[in-house]
């Protein structure tokens, strides 16, 4: 792998125009990741989904060179009908069109960052391997006291074009004091065997309010892991759901630092797998301050042999003393082959906290079946009606009516 | 002043950390194969016993010690151990109470373990451990009437060596993790039980264990094995003199039930903690593990911990036999400097198994405590149950308290509950209690008693009242 990552990388700078500075620190990153590698479980956090095994079984070889210099068509019947919405679209992870129509020009600014290489919080290898291949990087800041009309909907779409290609994509957003920004990712892919790095860097200040609904519904046999880094400040809100659906392997791993007074975060997240699939969500919300909440809800169900892993971790730090931390996370196991694991964490400093976690695993209950079958529903029809109902609880805690709706009618969730 | 008071503070210094003035054998210093070698000889062990251990040095030497917990300990160096101390007047073996060395006894007289059976009211059987000898066994003619043998494992090797053959070993194996090999290789004396077939055991067995040579590590083995429709309860007790240095102590105890057969092992430890600035105190690295082997068959842990610089240990269960059934019940405090990283492993592979796991910890001062727990259903365990709830109480914002349970079902017919809470005591609560005339300090430990009372409950008698009383003791001077 090194050789061809050497060489990819070479072809990968050949095509920006980078300082010689810049090209100094992203091959450092590169040289980090080279000697890491990718994460397998003997690290504690993988240790439920060995990404290096599974790209090895699922890809091979992968190549990490694109070529971005022709641009692709973007294909306008796939965008989402009957919600008006902002767009920025990604194709084979090159950046096609960016579109704030329904916004005020001067509040929104997006930066290009591609010839500056920022700093991410030196976190995995897989940030280091982000670090050093992306290409292009965009910085969106919402100014000061504006809050966006209609939502943001990122389409990351992949295509035929590409396989066995590893894409690396990074944005970054800032949001200034009272400003808000709806966001939607929403990943259609028609391709195969690729593996998807997409990092994400949320800055909240005082009063803004994020909300990051995460759409991975459309089936595809691709490898995915995203991150996202969120820094909260006073008053400020995140809010980010995710469904894992689509993908072959998708991990999805949230980093919360709630740094001023009254910031909050929810997570809430559904799995619904069939077949192989082998998905995972990671949390860590860390409380660093007093009067933080948190609020984590995760549901599954599981059929075939998919197999789902929760890692949740709430820290709280011996500062932030009233500190709200909850967890809950849920699974239906449908089939016999099914396998749910979960790491509820708890590590708590402080003693004037209120924290808790619950999990719990299990069958279709079987009374429950019963019931609605002596109201005349037929097996099939009872069990979806029950299925439904487990995952509504979640789309429920989604707290934008608009977007709601959409998730709602997208993954056929009746009320 | 009140009684209570009064006993509390003459409990309040650790009252165990005496140290008995005694000659001492001890192996040469170090780890190797001569030192193995010296220890079974000493023991008169057959060959298939040294060879046993000679097995587990190989392997040991292959391990690397493990990193991943969470209370760091700075590096043990192996080879500045002795890894065999005993009195020396236990050399050729007294054959009663009457010829065992007055200072033996008296030191169990104060850590308030009487000998003499004819003192005893209570009916427990007891195998004191001083060091790594087995100093006396009571009640064991009582005992062999009824076909039970109890009795220090280096005599049981000796004298029923099929049996110590086909099961030790068998639930640890000596390729298992770091400290359990070393263990398997060193391991010096211990208790072995055995309830032949459809044997009540009539009294609570027992085994107290003491350090009292310095620099040495204690590595005991304990091996129970209840046979057919039988049931055993068994406990455990520690304490160690106070000293500046850390001490090794790396027992490992391996339960085996049979069909319909019932263990109850239960643990009170209170090894010597360190003093107030973190200084000493012991390293309880225990490996403890049932293996619910037949079927019907029931193995319960009751655990009180109290003692120890670092605990790290997780008794377990493999409920390999069909309707087996696992519990696991704790109570672990730590104040000042102490750490713990505690918990439980339930793996079910047979049909219809349940477990169980109640777990509460209790952080003062400057102290870590970890639960860290696995429950592991595996795809054949049809119709599996497991309920854990793990309740962490924190006083003071110096200490930390933590929870990683680690959550494997691979059976849909089975299910799985957890349930973990983090809180402090309330003022409310202490509010409620001061109004009505107790102190700050009783009101806490009235508080913590009733946090911790779902455990104590499974305790048998003698060691609820002890335990008890321990609780408080733990605490005292981290309230206000």
């Amino acid at each position: 792998m090194k050789e061809q990552l050497q060489k990819d990388f070479d072809n990968t700078i050949r095509n920006l125009t980078l300082s010689q500075k810049d090209i100094e620190i992203k091959k450092f990153y590169l040289d980090n990741f080279i000697n890491k590698g990718f994460p397998n479980r003997k690290e504690e956090d993988w240790k439920f989904s060995d990404l290096n095994q599974i790209i090895k079984k699922n890809i091979g070889e992968l190549s990490f060179y694109s070529d971005y210099t022709s641009t692709n068509k973007v294909d306008t019947s796939a965008f989402v009908d009957g919600l008006e919405h902002n767009k920025i679209v990604f194709i084979n992870g090159r950046i096609e069109k960016i579109d704030f129509d329904y916004e005020k020009k001067d509040q929104i600014e997006i930066i290009d960052q591609s010839e500056t290489i920022n700093k991410f919080n030196n976190y995995n290898a897989l940030s280091d391997l982000n670090s050093a291949f992306t290409n292009k990087s965009f910085k969106i800041v919402v100014k000061e006291g504006y809050q966006l009309t209609k939502p943001l909907i990122i389409y990351h779409t992949t295509n035929s074009k590409i396989w066995s290609k590893n894409i690396n994509l990074r944005l970054n957003f800032e949001l200034y004091e009272n400003s808000s920004l709806r966001l939607i990712d929403l990943f259609r892919d028609t391709s195969e065997k690729n593996f998807l790095n997409i990092f994400y860097n949320f800055d909240l200040k005082e009063n803004s309010i994020l909300k990051n609904y995460k759409v991975d519904k459309f089936e595809n046999k691709n490898i995915k892991y995203s991150f996202n880094n969120i820094e909260q400040e006073k008053n400020s809100i995140s809010e980010t759901f995710i469904l894992s659906s689509g993908s072959n392997f998708c991990k999805n791993e949230i980093n919360c630092n709630l740094n001023g007074e009254y910031s909050s975060a929810f997570v809430s997240g559904i799995f619904s797998l069939n077949n192989n699939k082998h998905h995972e969500i990671r949390t860590i919300v860390n409380h660093l301050t007093e009067n933080t909440k948190s609020y984590q809800l995760i549901k599954s169900v599981l059929e075939d042999s998919s197999k789902a892993v929760y890692q949740g971790k709430i820290f709280v730090n011996s500062k932030a003393q009233k500190t709200d931390g909850y967890q809950l996370s849920k699974a239906i196991l449908l089939n016999k082959d099914s396998e749910f694991n979960a790491k509820p964490e708890l590590e708590i400093y402080a003693d004037d906290v209120k924290c808790s976690h619950g999990s719990a695993s299990g069958s279709l209950n079987e009374d429950s079946i019963f019931y609605l079958m002596s109201r005349g529903l037929n097996y099939q029809q009872s069990r979806e009606l029950l299925i439904n109902g487990f995952l509504l609880d979640v789309v429920e805690k989604i707290t934008d009516p608009e977007v709601k709706n959409l998730i709602k009618n997208m993954i056929g969730i009746k009320e | 002043m009140d009684n209570r008071q009064k006993e509390i503070d003459n409990l309040k210094d650790y009252k165990y950390g005496f140290t008995t003035d005694i000659e001492n054998t001890r192996a040469p210093k170090g780890l190797n194969e001569d030192v193995i070698k010296f220890i079974s000889n000493i023991k008169k062990e057959p060959r298939w016993m040294l060879e046993f251990r000679l097995k587990a040095f190989e392997r040991f030497k292959q391990l690397k010690e493990p990193g991943w917990q969470k209370p760091k300990y700075p590096k043990i160096d192996y080879q500045d151990l002795y890894y065999y101390s005993a009195p020396k007047s236990m050399k050729d073996k007294p054959k009663n109470l009457d010829d065992l060395d007055p200072k033996l006894l008296e030191t169990y007289k104060k850590l308030g373990i009487p000998l003499q059976e004819q003192k005893r009211l209570n009916g427990i059987a007891v195998d004191a451990v001083f060091d790594s000898v087995s100093v006396a066994t009571t009640f064991r003619e009582e005992l062999t009437k009824q076909g039970i043998i109890f009795c220090p494992i280096s005599e049981a090797i000796q004298n029923h060596p099929e049996l110590v053959k086909k099961y030790l070993g068998s639930v640890i194996p000596v390729t298992d993790h770091f400290f359990a090999t070393l263990n398997s290789a060193v391991f010096t004396d211990g208790s072995f039980a055995y309830i032949p077939e459809n044997v009540r055991c009539p009294m609570e067995l027992s085994t107290y264990f003491r350090i009292n040579a310095s620099n040495t590590g204690q590595f005991e083995r304990t091996l129970i094995v209840a046979d057919k429709g039988s049931y055993v309860s068994y406990l455990e007790g520690c304490t160690a003199p106070m000293r500046d240095e850390n001490q090794l102590h790396a027992a490992n105890v391996e339960l085996v039930a049979l069909d319909d057969a019932e263990i109850k092992y239960s643990t009170v430890q209170n090894w010597y903690p360190g003093d107030k600035d973190g200084k000493g105190g012991i390293y309880n690295f225990v490996t403890k593990r049932g293996l619910c082997k037949g079927k019907n068959s029931k193995i319960s842990w009751t655990q009180v911990e109290t003692g120890s610089a670092i605990t790290w240990k997780y008794p377990s269960c493999i409920l390999k036999g069909d309707n087996s059934v696992g519990e696991f019940y704790s109570i672990a405090i730590t104040n000042n400097h102490q750490k713990a990283d505690t918990g439980t492993k339930m793996i079910h592979l047979g049909k219809n198994t349940k477990s169980k796991i109640i777990s509460k910890g209790i952080s003062a001062g400057f102290s870590d405590m970890t639960y860290r727990g696995l429950v592991d259903i595996s795809s054949k365990a049809a119709n599996s149950n497991n309920y854990t709830q793990c309740d962490s109480l924190l006083m003071g914002n110096k200490c930390g308290a933590h929870t990683v349970p680690y959550i494997k079902n691979k059976n849909s017919e089975s299910n799985i509950a957890h349930e973990a809470t983090t809180s402090k005591i309330s003022e409310e609560q202490l509010h409620y209690c001061q109004q009505r005339g107790l102190s700050a300090e009783e009101a806490v430990g009235l508080i913590v008693n009733g946090f911790c009372k779902e455990v104590l409950q499974q305790l048998p008698m003698e060691f609820a009242v002890e335990a008890q009383k321990l609780v408080g003791i733990s605490l005292e001077g981290s309230v206000g």
